[in-house]
Formats: C-alpha cells, sequence, structure tokens
C-alpha cells in the first residue's frame, strides 16, 4: 500500500512541534521584554514639564532638603507638590528676569497652579502612602532613583507590583537609618542586609504583602 | 426550513455579540479601576471654575481646634492678648529643641545658615541679604520669641511667609533652637556641664 504522507512530513512535523513550543516561548519573551521597555514604563524617560524644573541644581547643587518643598511626605499619602507661592520664596529675589521662569510668575501673578507632568503615578486601586516609608526608613533615593543627578526629572523605577513586593518581602535589602531617609547622596553600607535586618526589628518592619494592604 | 435556518442564523448572531460586548465590558472594567471616578491629590477638575479638584475652604473658616482666640491663641499666633508672648504655649525639652534643629536645617539654613548668620546657599547665589543679615545680634536677642513666630508665619521683608508649610508646633520649636543658637554665642565655658566641660577642655588642649 503507498505511503499516504512524503518523507518530508516528518521533518515538518517535528519542525513545527517544536517551532511552536519556541515560537509561543519567544512570544512569551518579546512580551516580557516590551513590557519591561521604558516604552511601556517610562522609566529613565525625563518627562517635559511645563517650567524645566532641575532637582539636579536644587539637590545636588544647592543641597535644598527635599521636604522644602514636598513638605506633606512626612505627615500625608501625598508627598506634596510645592504651590507656586514655594517657588517665589526664592525666585521673587533670584533669576527673577528668567524667561524660563516666565510660567512660574505668571502662576503667581493670576493664581493659577503651574500644570506639572506627572512623572510617578500607580493606578487607582493601589493605596500608596509617603508618610510610612520615610517613617519606617524607606529613603526617597530608594524609588525615586538618582534625584540629585536628574536635570529633568524621570522615572526611576517601574512601579509594578513585582518590584514593590521584592521590598515588601524582604525590606532590609534596602532600608536605611530614619537619619539617612533624606539624604540624596545616600550609598547603602556593604554590609546593607544587617543593617536592614537590624532596623527592620528596631523600627518594627512588618512584611506586610497581603493584598488589602496596597488594595482596597 | 427556511424558519430553522433564520433560527440558528440568529442565534449565532446573538452569540458572536454576546462575546463581543463582554469583550467590551472587560475593556471597561480596566480602565475604569485604573482611572476610577475619584479626584486624587491635584487632579484638575472641569467642575469647578478655577480647573482644581482641591478646594480651598470658605474666606473665614476655622478648623475644628484652631480657634486664635484664648487659650489658643499663644499657640497658633505667638500673641497673649494680642501682645507678642515672651513665654513658649509649652515646655522645651531637649526633644523639642531636636525636632527644632531639624526643621529649622530644612526650611532656615538655605538663607539663614547652618548657624543663624545669614550666610546660607540661597544668599551666596545672590538672594539679598536681609537689614540684619545674623541671628547673633542684640535687637534679636532682646526680641520676645513671639516676634519669631509671627515672622515664621507670616513672612518679614522679602522673607516670604512659612505658615502654610510649616505647623505651629513646628515653629514653636524652631524658634526655641532659634534661641538655642543665640545662647550658644553667649555661652562661657562655665555654663557647659562638668564631664562635657572636660572633653571639650581636653579637645582644646
Amino acid at each position: 500500500m503507498a505511503q499516504i504522507f512524503h518523507h518530508s512530513t516528518n521533518t515538518i512535523a517535528r519542525v513545527s512541534i517544536f517551532g511552536a513550543v519556541i515560537l509561543i516561548a519567544l512570544l512569551g519573551y518579546v512580551a516580557e521584554v516590551v513590557n519591561n521597555s521604558p516604552y511601556v514604563t517610562d522609566v529613565d524617560v525625563a518627562q517635559p514639564q511645563p517650567v524645566p524644573f532641575s532637582h539636579k541644581h536644587h539637590v545636588g547643587e544647592l543641597g535644598v532638603d527635599c521636604r522644602y518643598c514636598h513638605s506633606s511626605v512626612e505627615v500625608s499619602s501625598s508627598a506634596g507638590m510645592p504651590p507656586t507661592q514655594t517657588c517665589m520664596t526664592c525666585h521673587s529675589q533670584i533669576w527673577t528676569q528668567a524667561a524660563m521662569l516666565q510660567p512660574v510668575r505668571a502662576s503667581y501673578r493670576d493664581s493659577k497652579p503651574i500644570s506639572w507632568t506627572r512623572v510617578n503615578a500607580v493606578p487607582d486601586f493601589v493605596y500608596f502612602n509617603h508618610s510610612i516609608h520615610v517613617a519606617k526608613g524607606v529613603g526617597c533615593t530608594t524609588c525615586h532613583g538618582p534625584i540629585a543627578e536628574m536635570n529633568i526629572t524621570w522615572r526611576a523605577q517601574t512601579l509594578y507590583m513585582r518590584w514593590c513586593l521584592d521590598c515588601h518581602n524582604a525590606p532590609e535589602k534596602y532600608l536605611r537609618p530614619r537619619s539617612e531617609v533624606f539624604n540624596a547622596f545616600y550609598t547603602a553600607p556593604p554590609d546593607q542586609l544587617a543593617l536592614g535586618r537590624r532596623l527592620v526589628s528596631e523600627y518594627n518592619v512588618q512584611k506586610l504583602t497581603d493584598c488589602t494592604t496596597c488594595h482596597r | 426550513m427556511t424558519n430553522r435556518c433564520e433560527r440558528r442564523n440568529g442565534k449565532t448572531r446573538g452569540w458572536t455579540s454576546a462575546v463581543l460586548g463582554l469583550l467590551l465590558l472587560c475593556v471597561g472594567c480596566r480602565q475604569d479601576m485604573h482611572v476610577q471616578p475619584r479626584y486624587n491629590p491635584y487632579d484638575p477638575a472641569d467642575f469647578f471654575g478655577d480647573g482644581q479638584s482641591a478646594r480651598l475652604p470658605v474666606a473665614g473658616t476655622v478648623p475644628r481646634g484652631d480657634l486664635i482666640t484664648g487659650p489658643q491663641e499663644l499657640l497658633y499666633t505667638g500673641k497673649i492678648n494680642g501682645a507678642l508672648a515672651e513665654v513658649f504655649p509649652f515646655p522645651v525639652t531637649r526633644q523639642v529643641l531636636e525636632r527644632g534643629r531639624a526643621r529649622f536645617e530644612i526650611y532656615c539654613t538655605p538663607c539663614h545658615g547652618m548657624s543663624g548668620d545669614g550666610d546660607g546657599m540661597i544668599i551666596q547665589r545672590g538672594f539679598p541679604p536681609p537689614p540684619p543679615t545674623s541671628f547673633h545680634i542684640d535687637r534679636l536677642r532682646t526680641s520676645p520669641v513671639g516676634y519669631f513666630f509671627n515672622v515664621i508665619t507670616n513672612g518679614f521683608g522679602r522673607m516670604y511667609p512659612y505658615g502654610y508649610r510649616v505647623a505651629p508646633r513646628d515653629r514653636w520649636a524652631i524658634v526655641a533652637y532659634i534661641r538655642a543658637l543665640e545662647l550658644s554665642r553667649q555661652a562661657s565655658i562655665n555654663d557647659v556641664p562638668e564631664p562635657e566641660r572636660q572633653k571639650l577642655m581636653g579637645e582644646s588642649r
């Protein structure tokens, strides 16, 4: 009896079976790469702003404390964006003719807030609170990156849930002494894990990984 | 026959639209949860004329507990019966001084410098210094504490008010720390407690 299938069918069958596996794996890999790329996450992408505010200048060069402008970060869920009055505290006297500060002066004159472009945001079903994180020894730059080097601010982390959980599962990897939380130039010591474990017990840091910790 | 055929077609169409509808619902769900119909801090709002979701209290609103008359007057205004107070509204402890130092270093040092000499970074960068460039002058050493509290709250000369971002108790803590800074320039070695004195004398030798 004549064979129904040609010899080459064996090869085609093998290629299509293994090919399908490889193709699916490849698709998964590509999806993962795209999902983690700045194209999707905005990480490392400097966002254009109405005023080219430089954290590098104000924090890195002048040494202004984070809380000088983000004054509610220790007591509120929101770190607080400074009202134009805070900008004008200094800029009523210095750089008063600078063209790049024209929107700031206009905002102060007309009592209309400056519309900044948001750099870091979590979805509305995530209830993030700044005050508890800084109170437990999470430094500003742990999440916000090398802010003292940013001429125009960019997002330093994906803010994906797995990124949150990385720290919520093992806070000792990132905690610093409370006195260093607002230090924009902090580098973790070589014995970070030992320090972290000590701070976890000293600050009574719990490993909060219940869904309801963040999703309410 | 025709009837049955039509019925089957109708059924298929029903299924198709049901699946499509479910898909549409899914799309809707995701957006609804990501962007919920509520205002986050600083969100813009079309509803109000000024485009902001954050509302200012009606003029003349007094927050509960913030009555600035009677016993609260001192804490919130730095005055007693309208006159600048010579006393603090609460005891000045070491904790208060340390809080004051921390707040001073955040909000005051950019202009006034770490020790109140008026040589902060912003002054170095061109902010015109005020006539008294230092806390360590007779006029300020003899000013009542309520005077400092008022200047922090309402501003003075080119200095903008800080009342809106430094809470009243923190303002008092800063005043206490300014007093400590002033005292440090007037103190003699005899004011230093014995063990500390030994240490200092040892260092200077």
